[in-house]
């Protein structure tokens, strides 16, 4: 696994092996704070600062830690990056922290982080290490903000509402009002709207790869009808 | 020419989903009928924009799954779907409320999960739901029954009504009259007898049983199923035990009709949803448990929770609320009450573990 190129480790981070879509960890964030755009992009940063740090800890230390105590250490030192992440949120976007409440400390919990330290981080290099930790951070990132965007679209009608919360003042202003005023549809917003969108996502996933897959096959030397092929043994009469 | 001879038994042929189907839709005209003549047109206008919806839905999904649309059309079940979340939605409600209503309970309660046959949840009862939590509002506000109209006012013509279903032709601004219904009413009863409740409600004190209207509806759909049991299209076994498990309930928790009374048996059976609950929804073929003994436990608790929901929960009625749950219960029902199969009377091997009895010969 050590051979592995970087275009690979982004490319399986983004869609190939992305956390939230294929292999469905972190489902816990990814159902519970995707009401809005803001509250996913404040988790799936926050997730993303932590699966980057732990991973590059866990493979700096890989030669260091034998197989017994591993696992602890490797819990260990999520928890100190969530805690860390938790401090950073509490100084700096003190509301959208109390918005999230419980959800920060459970990022320690997120499978997502303990699976990339466990099956990439500690077999491979710093570099590689980092770089699978920012890109699986980010491909789950970018399916929670997809999934705030959609349930907040249909949920509530608005698109980037309370932005403020992660861009200061500048963005007070930024909130689209889609289909006017006193507009709702309540079950997007509920958990079982997190399933409907989190399911139609991996559908259409799916979909795209099979789509790239034809494209590709059709790519290869056609078959032409009716061809056979030579007849390279036995004797022809 | 020889004849051929048959002997008996004469079996028919199997009854096809369509021709079910179809029968269902007759069976649901008594009650239908009922709620137009004392709800006026909207129940009509609910039920012809829910069909004209959940058969396009139908279509373009078998579209997208590639499989002959009209094959799956003709089999009527989107229209029962239809015809079913059209009588349960408040008459007049806005066009979007049946449409995002069927669209859901068709597109993602049946054909997402594989179509008819396939869906572990009653389609109609989902689409309700989830306007039900959406749209609370909209989906409270039952118009109130004709002959309880003010003085002065006649009732919506066919032109008015649509006009309030689709308000961009409601240029003149017109509005139903809405009203408690008769759980409702008993819901938020906070200090009367139910006796005085009866004579100072004009719901109720010009009603025969239950409810001015509610009464007609229920008795309605209770005509339809039994024409349905005779037919023999369902058995007896869930509708029964659904409404005898509601009776018991109502009638222990009725308190002798005191102000915190939940209501008698009676109003129970004859108002809210319960009849079109009992014989529509709760015997659906393919949500329900499969084995008489499966029905009858499925009925029941449908019936107790039913009962539960309506006199301490928040909604005021509960028949998809618990029809719902129970849809839920009914692979593990059916798993508990496998019948064993004919002639044979020990418990089988594979599936169940031996009973006492069977433990005991053998010692």
């Amino acid at each position: 696994m050590t051979d592995i190129s970087y275009r690979e480790i982004t490319n399986n981070g983004l869609w190939k092996n992305n956390a939230a879509l294929v292999q469905l960890l972190g489902l816990c964030p990814l159902l519970a704070v995707t009401g809005s755009v803001v509250n996913a992009l404040g988790l799936g940063l926050a997730t993303m600062l932590v699966l980057t740090g732990s991973n590059i800890v866990v493979s700096l230390i890989r030669k260091r830690v034998s197989d017994a105590v591993k696992i602890p250490a490797f819990v260990m030192i999520i928890a100190t990056f969530t805690t860390c992440t938790e401090l950073l949120m509490q100084a700096f976007t003190y509301e959208l922290y109390l918005i999230l409440g419980i959800f920060i400390p459970l990022i320690v919990t997120n499978c997502a982080i303990l699976g990339r330290a466990e099956a990439f981080a500690c077999k491979n290099k710093v570099g590689a290490a980092a770089l699978d930790g920012f890109m699986m951070g980010a491909g789950f990132g970018i399916v929670l903000l997809v999934i705030g965007a959609i349930r907040e679209i249909l949920g509530s009608g608005t698109l980037f509402d309370n932005m403020h919360l992660i861009f200061g003042p500048v963005a007070e202003n930024w909130t689209l009002h889609l289909f006017g005023e006193g507009y709702g549809f309540l079950v997007a917003v509920l958990p079982p709207g997190a399933f409907l969108v989190a399911g139609m996502l991996i559908a259409l996933k799916n979909i795209i790869d099979d789509r790239i897959e034809l494209h590709r096959a059709t790519k290869r030397a056609p078959v032409i009808k009716g061809a056979k092929r030579v007849r390279t043994t036995g004797t022809v009469t | 020419m020889a004849l051929l001879k048959l002997t008996s038994p004469h079996a028919h042929t199997a009854q096809s989903t369509a021709n079910v189907m179809q029968l269902v839709l007759l069976a649901t005209i008594p009650g239908l009928l009922a709620l137009t003549v004392f709800f006026g047109w909207g129940t009509l206008i609910n039920i012809v924009l829910a069909s004209i919806v959940a058969v396009s839905c139908e279509a373009a999904v078998m579209r997208l799954r590639k499989r002959p649309v009209m094959v799956y059309l003709k089999d009527y079940s989107a229209l029962v779907t239809a015809m079913l979340l059209g009588l349960a939605l408040p008459p007049l409600a806005p066009w979007w409320i049946v449409l995002v209503g069927t669209g859901f309970a068709i597109v993602i309660a049946k054909q997402l999960y594989g179509g008819l046959g396939y869906n572990p949840f009653n389609p109609a009862m989902v689409g309700y739901v989830v306007l039900l939590i959406s749209f609370p509002v909209q989906m409270t506000a039952w118009p109130a029954p004709l002959p309880l109209y003010p003085d002065g006012s006649s009732a919506p013509s066919l032109w008015q009504s649509l006009q309030m279903v689709l308000p961009f032709l409601n240029a003149e601004g017109i509005d139903a009259f809405t009203a408690a219904t008769p759980l409702d009413t008993f819901k938020h009863n906070t200090g009367l007898l139910v006796e005085q409740l009866y004579q100072k409600d004009p719901l109720f004190s010009r009603a025969n049983w239950a409810g001015i209207g509610w009464e007609w509806a229920n008795l309605g759909f209770l005509a339809g199923g039994c024409f349905l049991l005779y037919r023999r299209v369902f058995t007896w076994h869930a509708p029964v035990a659904m409404l005898g498990a509601l009776v018991v309930c109502s009638a222990l928790f009725y308190d002798g009709g005191s102000s915190s009374s939940h209501g008698s048996p009676l109003m129970h059976l004859l108002s809210g949803a319960t009849m079109l609950g009992a014989f529509f929804i709760v015997t659906d073929p393919v949500t329900s448990a499969t084995s008489n003994r499966g029905r009858l436990i499925y009925g029941a608790l449908i019936g107790v929770l039913i009962f539960i929901i309506r006199s301490w929960g928040s909604y005021p009625d509960a028949v998809a609320f618990a029809v719902l749950l129970m849809n839920f219960a009914a692979p593990l029902i059916d798993n508990y009450t496998l019948p064993r199969t004919y002639g044979h009377k020990k418990s089988r091997r594979a599936t169940e573990k031996a009973t006492e009895k069977a433990t005991e010969k053998k010692d």
